[in-house]
């Protein structure tokens, strides 16, 4: 705030305490000086009942005064009156920064203790699963579910199934970089709706729901031309692309002749946002602990 | 002047509770409006674009703000879950603002990025085919209700008069931004751009 809105609020503080406490002085004063008649307030009830216009009991008045002097005091010890800080020095960023220092005082050792471990002993280590579980349950249960066996278009983590590759470093690539899986829309490429329909029992015949014997050899050759690229000659996928593995039984979007149509014509985008900024190194390293384990 | 003067005359009791009250007003709410904390812009911090200025009307009028607030307070309980806290400054465009007051949802002050696109459409479209626990209602009559060029122009040349810094082109250009948009679109543009302007943890 500039000087002029602090003292602003400075006099208007102060003036208006003041006058307070003159109001309440002033009002005190009113009301009867001596018992005559003139301090009656002027009813009469039942024939002979009458009031006086007695002032507010003194226990009362305290009252308000020790309001007063407790918002002085507050005003002393906080910051409140624009040009004075109080003297407690208190500001709400810095109670935040405290409350992080002391956070950070508690549990730096225990992820300094983990960043030293090896992957490997870290997906062993009960004490930094745990820790990961939690930290899963507050940041990815959201799209992968509680149980971490994912839902349609997002991956289950708790098979051994890994469509970006199931290594330390990938796995802390995917949570901190996100990931882009792109499949792009194939429908005019095939030619036509024939074609895709038996694109489609091709693909279901590579992990055995179809009789490889049924499939058009069209379908063989359309799918060495334009899937293999990703999804290699024999449909078993690439990590580095994200292209999943057709030939095991293991479904990202589903499995029924619908949903892989739906895949071959519109094409697929999944996404998985970047975490990396918001976690930190330490945390997405636990994480990734965390999700190994699962598939263990 | 005794106090059964002011008692018994309530427009001088009125006039006066008035003078007494606007003190308080003037004193705690005036300096804070207008100092430069609360009236400039974060680093980042732009107008809504036309589609995202949709969006938010969307989000204004389907009532979200009764689940959601957008006010992450700095506490680490807080910005552990939903990341760094609120400023004053990233909310210089929000007419009216949406901190809201209640979370039955969790808050989205920086929910942008944090999901993809297609997992925001599918969750407004039926939240439980993501989050079976979920209580949160479904939308899906934002994908089949269309956003309106016409009314979005005319909003974004109101912000302009009340001095939101909207260049001309990009009024020129707004019905163009959301032409066959639908306000599934649109609310999905909100949410994605919300609070991207700050992301690291601390």
């Amino acid at each position: 705030m500039t000087a002029f809105w602090s003292w602003f609020v400075a006099i208007g503080t102060i003036v208006f305490i003041v006058w307070c406490v003159w109001l309440i002085g002033w009002s005190a004063k009113q009301g009867p000086q001596g018992k005559d008649d003139e301090d009656l307030v002027g009813h009469k009830w039942d024939g002979d009942l009458e009031e006086w216009n007695n002032p507010a009991p003194k226990w009362w008045l305290y009252l308000y005064f020790i309001t007063v002097a407790w918002g002085v005091g507050y005003l002393i010890v906080y910051p409140g009156i624009g040009i004075f800080d109080g003297v407690a020095g208190w500001t709400s960023e810095g109670q935040y920064e405290q409350e992080m220092q002391r956070a950070e005082e508690r549990y730096a050792p225990i992820y300094e203790r983990f960043a030293a471990m090896d992957f490997d002993a870290l997906v062993q280590n009960e004490e930094a699963i745990a820790l990961g579980g939690s930290l899963y349950a507050s940041y990815c249960t959201t799209c992968h579910g509680s149980d971490a066996r994912g839902a349609p278009g997002y991956p289950n983590l708790a098979d051994n199934d890994w469509q970006w590759g199931g290594d330390e470093q990938n796995i802390i690539t995917s949570i901190a970089r996100g990931r882009m899986a792109v499949m792009t829309p194939w429908a005019q490429v095939l030619g036509s709706d024939e074609a895709v329909d038996d694109m489609v029992a091709y693909v279901q015949s590579l992990s055995g729901m179809v009789d490889a014997s049924s499939v058009k050899d069209s379908a063989r050759t359309q799918f060495t031309t334009y899937c293999a690229a990703c999804h290699m000659p024999t449909g078993v996928g690439n990590p580095v692309l994200g292209a999943p593995n057709l030939t095991d039984d293991i479904w990202l979007y589903g499995s029924d002749a619908d949903t892989i149509r739906t895949a071959i014509v519109q094409g697929r985008n999944g996404q998985m946002p970047a975490h990396g900024e918001f976690l930190g190194e330490n945390r997405t390293r636990i994480l990734a602990a965390y999700v190994k384990s699962l598939s263990q | 002047m005794r106090h059964e003067q002011i008692e018994k005359s309530p427009n001088l009791m009125m006039i006066l509770i008035v003078i007494v009250i606007s003190i308080g007003g003037l004193v705690e709410l005036v300096p804070l409006m207008l100092s430069s904390d609360a009236t400039e812009p974060d680093e980042g911090i732009a107008p809504y674009s036309a589609l995202r200025l949709a969006g938010r009307d969307v989000y204004i009028s389907e009532g979200c703000y009764n689940c959601h607030s957008q006010m992450i307070r700095p506490f680490r309980s807080e910005t552990e879950r939903y990341g760094p806290f609120t400023t004053a400054g990233e909310t210089v465009y929000d007419r009216p603002f949406q901190f809201g007051s209640k979370r039955t949802g969790p808050d989205l002050a920086r929910v942008g990025g944090r999901y993809s696109d297609d997992w925001h459409r599918l969750h407004l479209m039926d939240p439980r085919a993501l989050v079976p626990g979920s209580n949160m209602p479904a939308y899906p009559w934002l994908a089949e209700r269309q956003v309106d060029p016409d009314l979005v122009t005319s909003k974004m040349k109101a912000l302009q008069t009340l001095g939101d810094p909207y260049s001309d082109e990009q009024i020129a250009g707004a019905a163009a931004e959301v032409d066959g948009k639908s306000e599934l679109d649109a609310v999905v543009a909100y949410l994605q751009g919300l609070g991207i302007n700050r992301s690291a943890r601390r």
